[in-house]
């Protein structure tokens, strides 16, 4: 009983946090826009515009919902929910902290430690982009087809380099589990680098966030939705919530992916050179590892902002080109020296 | 105008989707619109279609009298629009034979100089948003700004200037415009600098922008090209030193060439005209300050205008190019015909032959580096 209490709570707990956090980013998103281009931003809304986001969410849920009368009514309306509804899922496996002992209770901070974390993780983000074509397809408007086919094409070809970057701390860390990853990357290698998967797959960190910013359909990915081109890409003929679910998808995958940052390259929820865990009782050690985590997590998602206002859009075949060009052979390289590494050494 | 918009690619033909571009689409600046027939991403035929913004300029000068006409023409290129005055007040000088007294030439310069830079940031902006680098488009703006309050305090207007009379200029420049310019400028070279630094060397920009809707010299010429665009391509012809007109031929600038006539050289000879204009408001606010304070601002013109019948052809250096006006009268006091020779119209002309072949990514980055402005395209 117990077991479905806790299990209950971490599920709808993280929900809500991660909602929060996509959320608080869609005011950060805008605040730092302006931040980094002089000028002042939402700031009405609340102090500092904090509400805007709150604001926004009102306006969107009491918009009037249009079908647009060519529109295939199935493909549009489940669009916008098969991009969301993976988008939370995936941080299922994600970790948010180390554990916390309750009631002489330990509680892992996981929603769920699948031993096939990985695979669950690229398996549910492929099927966002199902979301993204259904919905470009359904709108029947030939801007949001564009925009579907570039993100079809877009997401398909950088799942490859993302899945060959992951293997690569697959092969360091032998294990598939992000909770067992996040805990061998406690001390340091080498006497003085932490034991982080950056240090150890720096190649296949930089691959890594080349794919996931293009996963993200973020800058300077963002081609399916190139406003200057394509007016919004798929989501030209949506409106209403059915935007909104699309907006806030995005959003809600900036903290999914900047997680599996964290948690795979960036030492999870430990500290460098100081293991936390063995000063701290078992309760504040919970809380202080969630915090740790997060503001890590937080870095990755500001520095989406950031990159998101400083570069230039590529250009679709620059994209496939990069992808296939550049980041496979890479990836490949990086498998093959990780491997090679590991036989000479082990 | 052809009654029927939908020319013969409007049907999809075989494998090929014809996708309307316009009048009413973010990067089509104004109310441009562009019939495209496409496969996949790649520009099969590229059709454009002009008139949206069709406000029967020439016509309403027939009704108007001479001095009534200068504020229309701040409408055809509304970025900047004190060039299109000056050109026009320049055109009915000349058919008056008005000799121009040279402090009213000098503020002119001045004037036209920040007209020009404030055109080429807003040009350089949007060609970064069309690229999806938003950043420099606002510290372009936040500059543009800057040069509209200068405007706006010389005349109180900040984007329809209705700057100047036919004759002279109506108000001597403020006395604080030297400090106001010396606090403007090493604004405008840091937004410059900024940009430059975001884009110049960025690698995804020269990937998106070198090399694209390039054009030959030659091809340039024969479309009838001029101004940044001409230059780009490699021809040195700026009318500010082929045809001196308000003492140009007094100061000392470059004008900047390009090489292939792509959208990077374009944006670089853009950029590096705006340095060169500084450099000519400094030397010709030198001269203005060394004229007498009382020195006359007006040639002596009668307040009702009537020039002797003729006709004349007059044109100047727009930020875009050579910006014309014909001017024809019959001796009455409105002229009897006006026709104007807009930069863009030429230019905009080509677009189907720069884009044809390339991807849709690119059509919107040639027509921002064209900076092809509706008002004065239809007029």
């Amino acid at each position: 009983m117990d077991d479905w209490l806790i299990a209950i709570i971490k599920v709808v707990g993280i929900w809500v946090w991660v909602l929060l956090i996509a959320v608080v980013m869609t005011w950060v998103e805008r605040r730092g826009a302006a931040l980094i281009q002089d000028r002042p931003g939402p700031n009405r809304a609340g102090p500092w515009g904090l509400f805007q986001p709150l604001a926004d969410g009102i306006k969107l849920f009491t918009k009037e919902e249009i079908i647009p009368t060519k529109a295939q009514k199935l493909l549009y309306i489940i669009g916008p929910l098969l991009f969301s509804v993976p988008a939370f899922s995936a941080y299922a496996v994600v970790p948010f902290g180390d554990k916390i002992v309750l009631g002489g209770k330990e509680i892992i901070l996981q929603v769920s430690d699948v031993n096939i974390g990985f695979l669950y993780i690229l398996a549910i983000g492929s099927m966002a982009v199902y979301g993204v074509i259904l919905g470009g397809w359904g709108s029947n408007n030939k801007y949001s087809i564009l925009g579907g086919l570039r993100s079809t094409a877009q997401m398909v070809s950088y799942e490859v380099p993302l899945g060959l970057a992951l293997l690569g701390i697959v092969f360091v860390y032998g294990t598939f589990s992000l909770r067992d990853i996040s805990l061998a990357q406690q001390g340091t290698f080498l006497g003085f680098l932490p034991n982080w998967g950056i240090f150890k797959q720096p190649l296949g960190f930089i691959l890594f966030i080349v794919a996931a910013y293009a996963e993200a359909n973020r800058v300077p990915f963002d081609l399916p939705e190139a406003e200057s081109e394509i007016v919004s890409g798929y989501h030209t003929e949506y409106g209403s919530m059915r935007l909104g679910l699309y907006l806030f998808g995005e959003y809600v995958n900036l903290v999914t992916i900047s997680g599996i940052i964290v948690a795979l390259y960036f030492g999870s929820w430990h500290m460098p050179y100081i293991d936390l865990g063995a000063y701290l009782g078992p309760i504040s050690w919970g809380i202080v590892s969630f915090c740790i985590f997060f503001l890590k997590v937080s870095f990755f998602l500001w520095m989406f902002v950031w990159v998101r206002w400083t570069l230039p859009r590529f250009r679709y075949d620059q994209v496939m080109g990069l992808g296939w060009r550049g980041l496979i052979p890479l990836a490949l390289f990086n498998i093959f020296i990780t491997a090679l590494f590991i036989q000479l050494t082990v | 105008m052809n009654q029927n918009p939908t020319p013969q690619t409007s049907h999809d033909t075989g494998d090929y989707v014809t996708v309307n571009i316009g009048p009413s689409h973010p990067a089509m600046h104004g109310t441009l619109r562009v019939i495209a027939l496409t496969d996949g991403e790649s520009l099969i035929k590229v059709d454009p279609e002009i008139g949206y913004l069709h406000r029967g300029v020439e016509k309403l000068g027939e009704s108007l009298t001479y001095h009534q006409f200068i504020p229309i023409t701040d409408r055809l290129n509304y970025c900047s629009a004190i060039p299109n005055n000056v050109s026009y007040e320049m055109a009915v000088e000349k058919l008056m034979g008005v000799e121009v007294p040279e402090k009213a030439q000098l503020i002119r310069v001045i004037m036209m100089e920040l007209a020009r830079i404030a055109d080429h940031q807003v040009c350089i902006g949007i060609l970064g948003v069309d690229l999806g680098a938003f950043t420099p488009f606002f510290y372009l703006i936040i500059q543009r700004e800057e040069i509209y309050e200068i405007f706006e305090w010389f005349n109180g207007a900040r984007l329809t200037n209705t700057f100047g009379r036919i004759g002279g200029v109506d108000a001597d420049l403020p006395d604080d415009f030297e400090q106001r310019w010396e606090e403007l400028k090493p604004g405008v070279r840091k937004a410059n600098d900024e940009t430059e630094k975001l884009l110049t060397h960025n690698r995804i920009w020269m990937d998106r922008t070198i090399g694209i809707s390039a054009f030959s010299a030659e091809d340039a010429l024969n479309w009838g090209f001029t101004g940044p665009c001409l230059r780009a391509c490699g021809v040195k012809r700026d009318l500010r030193i082929d045809e001196p007109y308000c003492m140009y031929d007094k100061f000392k600038f470059e004008v900047p060439v390009g090489k292939n006539g792509d959208v990077f050289d374009r944006y670089i000879v853009r950029m590096i005209e705006m340095e060169e204009s500084i450099k000519i408001i400094d030397q010709a606010y030198k001269r203005y300050k060394e004229m007498p304070a009382d020195a006359p601002l007006m040639a002596r013109v009668p307040k009702v205008i009537k020039p002797p019948a003729g006709e004349v052809y007059s044109a100047l250096e727009s930020p875009n190019g050579e910006l014309g006006f014909f001017v024809k009268s019959d001796g009455s006091a409105k002229p009897y015909r006006i026709r104007i020779r807009p930069p863009c119209y030429m230019i905009y002309q080509a677009f189907p032959e720069l884009v044809e072949g390339e991807l849709i990514a690119d059509l919107v980055a040639c027509l921002s580096s064209l900076n092809v402005i509706a008002g004065e395209l239809d007029r």
